[in-house]
């Protein structure tokens, strides 16, 4: 079987402090890791690879230092990882991106299923995974909890809903997007990090794909961002005083009821 | 592009914090923008002596639609289970006031399964026309079905806005209706407003996890669809008035075969762990010290009529199921009240909440960041704390 995992270079929350004064990100130094729900997909298709045999590919596209990323998640057990980069992706919105993607899993060919996070940490969209399968031309699943079966090309998956989960059959190839609840990602073996250590990714640029260049970078994002700014997240936040836990009850019942609740 | 004036560049470093994406660094003496710049415009006006430049860049203007010939505002409609859902009511509020500064018609997408009736009633809410497709493969939802329905009645009737819940179905389906009309979608949309020169609509999103927020828009594409965040907008209030007419709509036939199956839905018969619906969330951390603890949580929940949340710690720890952690790797909420009890508020978690129009935060520690985000917060042991709100709110005067 083999797997193409869709992964996106995120700079590392857990690093981030917030400024006291201004409520904002602290961003200065931060490192960057792999998008959290990336992990999940990197460990889902380690996983089934073990099961099945076959090989997983990394993707990502993003500047050089992406490769980072790409490094370590041949650390986690990736056979192969792909640093998709050009200038001519810049400013990429979601459907450019989608679509760049997408012709690079095209030129990589050989493929049954593709795995993404269930979105990214910093951008929060959950748009590429979708987006990708579409101009793939192939099903897609959202969400995904548990993969119960792939057999005869077909796989059943579980996808997590508002109120539980559908049990949804699709045929492969397929567009897997995955949440927290599928596994737990393990530590990067000593043999994976030595192998890290020594490999440098594939790249691919503009003229590896066969594309249509309107499509791609900033032609081919129909959003634009407008303006970026900083919410005002300042409350002001009263430490209630006193001495008895009846007495805070009390007093929290009262501010809560003048805060208009029906307590 | 966006790029600094190396001749005019001071070096005066002012440009470099205004970077919400870290893409501006000291070069020698002088600062540059990086690849990973993502055009966002904040650097813009931030430099003294203006020397940071954007080019504009080359648009073929043939490339894009003819944006004139798309009007209208339309909502889709989501069910579950033939249920209307209330994000759809929140569309309808919202699309409203859109439609009357657009001056156009308000319509909904309504799919699903002997829904007539249904379909009728969002005529109460506003909406001008209602387009139906009844077939029994949408009475569940499935991506190939959904969006070959509405990319289809898209194209067809060319709305210029679509709004659609940013809920597990819509975040789902939309994106693959996006690129299939090759237009513009911005995820997950806490405010709207009109461009009151252009008419473009201008979408407000959080992104990194809500400290920032980015304002989008699609100028030369239509529709300009979007994904809108549950409990945000206004629901619309049912009128005796209706108005308008349900078209039925006959199934497309690329909607009639879908390539996936669905077997069956599975609910979680849990205490109702429905975290983006519920207006009060009571949630548990690591300071419960003991899964079973989790019952202080829960009661607390019940008088309130609230759900239970958890920080990811808690979960970690297999005192609860995943279904409930609120969070980054967990889910965004923001209802009306938000009790964190025992939650020391890492990044992680608050991102998660802070939107929550009150907070209250109960922490044996005065030092915990969760305080920096609450409403209300009370230093003492939740362990004592949290049975006598039960108690005190429970109590009906």
């Amino acid at each position: 079987m083999n797997i193409i995992v869709c992964i996106k270079q995120v700079p590392d929350t857990t690093e981030v402090q917030i400024n006291p004064e201004t409520g904002t990100l602290i961003r200065d130094g931060v490192p960057s890791t792999i998008n959290p729900f990336d992990m999940y997909a990197i460990e889902e298709g380690v996983r089934l690879k073990e099961k099945f045999g076959g090989k997983v590919t990394t993707l990502t596209m993003g500047p050089p230092q992406a490769k980072e990323a790409l490094k370590e998640s041949i650390a986690l057990g990736a056979d192969e990882a792909i640093l998709l980069s050009d200038r001519a992706f810049a400013g990429s919105d979601t459907l450019a991106t989608s679509y760049t993607l997408s012709r690079a899993i095209a030129k990589l060919g050989d493929f049954d299923l593709i795995l993404c996070g269930k979105q990214a940490s910093d951008g929060d969209t959950a748009q590429v995974g979708p987006g990708i399968a579409e101009c793939l031309n192939i099903p897609f699943v959202a969400f995904v909890k548990k993969i119960e079966s792939i057999e005869n090309n077909t796989a059943q998956v579980e996808r997590m809903m508002e109120y539980g989960h559908d049990v949804i059959e699709t045929p492969i190839p397929v567009v897997l997007t995955v949440v927290k609840e599928i596994n737990e990602p393990r530590m990067p073996s000593l043999r994976g990090k030595m192998r890290a250590r020594k490999y440098e990714p594939v790249q691919m640029t503009l003229e590896d794909l066969e594309v249509d260049k309107h499509r791609l970078g900033l032609d081919g994002s129909p959003t634009q961002v407008i303006k970026v700014f900083t919410p005002d997240v300042k409350r002001a936040g009263e430490m209630i005083e006193g001495e008895t836990p009846e007495e805070f009850a009390v007093k929290l019942k009262q501010r809560l009821k003048e805060a208009g609740f029906a307590i | 592009m966006i790029y600094i004036d190396q001749e005019q560049c001071t070096g005066c470093e002012i440009c470099i914090p205004s970077c919400p994406f870290g893409a501006i660094e000291m070069q020698g003496d002088k600062a540059i923008i990086l690849e990973s710049c993502t055009l966002c415009n904040a650097c813009l006006d931030v430099c003294p002596i203006q020397a940071i430049v954007k080019t504009e860049e080359k648009v073929d203007e043939k490339k894009g639609t003819d944006i004139s010939l798309y009007k209208g505002v339309w909502i889709f409609a989501e069910q579950r289970g033939g249920e209307i859902q209330s994000v759809t009511y929140e569309l309808l509020g919202e699309g409203k006031k859109l439609a009357q500064q657009r001056k156009q018609e308000l319509c909904a997408i309504l799919l699903g399964h002997g829904m007539k009736e249904k379909a009728e009633e969002l005529l109460h809410f506003g909406a001008d026309k209602v387009y139906y497709i009844d077939d029994p493969v949408l009475e569940d939802f499935q991506d190939d079905p959904y969006s070959e329905c509405v990319a289809e009645l898209a194209r067809k009737y060319k709305p210029e806005i679509l709004l659609c819940g940013a809920t597990n179905i819509g975040r789902s389906f939309i994106p693959q209706v996006a690129v299939k009309l090759e237009t513009g979608l911005t995820a997950d949309c806490t405010g709207f407003d009109i461009d009151p020169e252009k008419g473009n609509l201008l979408q407000t999103r959080p992104a990194f996890g809500g400290n920032i927020f980015a304002t989008i828009a699609t100028l030369r594409h239509r529709p300009q669809i979007a994904t809108v965040r549950h409990k945000v907008m206004k629901p619309a209030l049912r009128s005796e008035k209706a108005d308008g007419e349900v078209i039925e709509v006959p199934i497309p036939e690329a909607a009639k075969k879908p390539r996936t199956k669905f077997i069956r839905r599975f609910e979680e018969i849990e205490e109702t762990v429905n975290l983006a619906e519920a207006d009060i969330i009571v949630s548990g951390g690591r300071g419960l010290g003991d899964p079973k603890h989790f019952d202080l949580i829960r009661d607390l929940a019940k008088v309130l009529g609230g759900a239970v949340g958890s920080s990811r710690a808690a979960v970690d720890a297999g005192w609860i199921s995943y279904s409930h952690q609120v969070g980054q790797t967990g889910k965004t909420v923001c209802p009306k009240l938000y009790i964190a009890c025992g939650i020391s508020g890492a990044i992680q978690h608050l991102v998660g909440m802070r939107s929550s129009d009150v907070i209250v935060a109960i922490n044996k520690d005065p030092e915990a960041p969760i305080f920096k985000v609450a409403t209300y917060g009370i230093v003492g042991d939740l362990h004592e704390i949290v049975p006598a709100l039960t108690k005190h709110f429970s109590k009906t005067e």
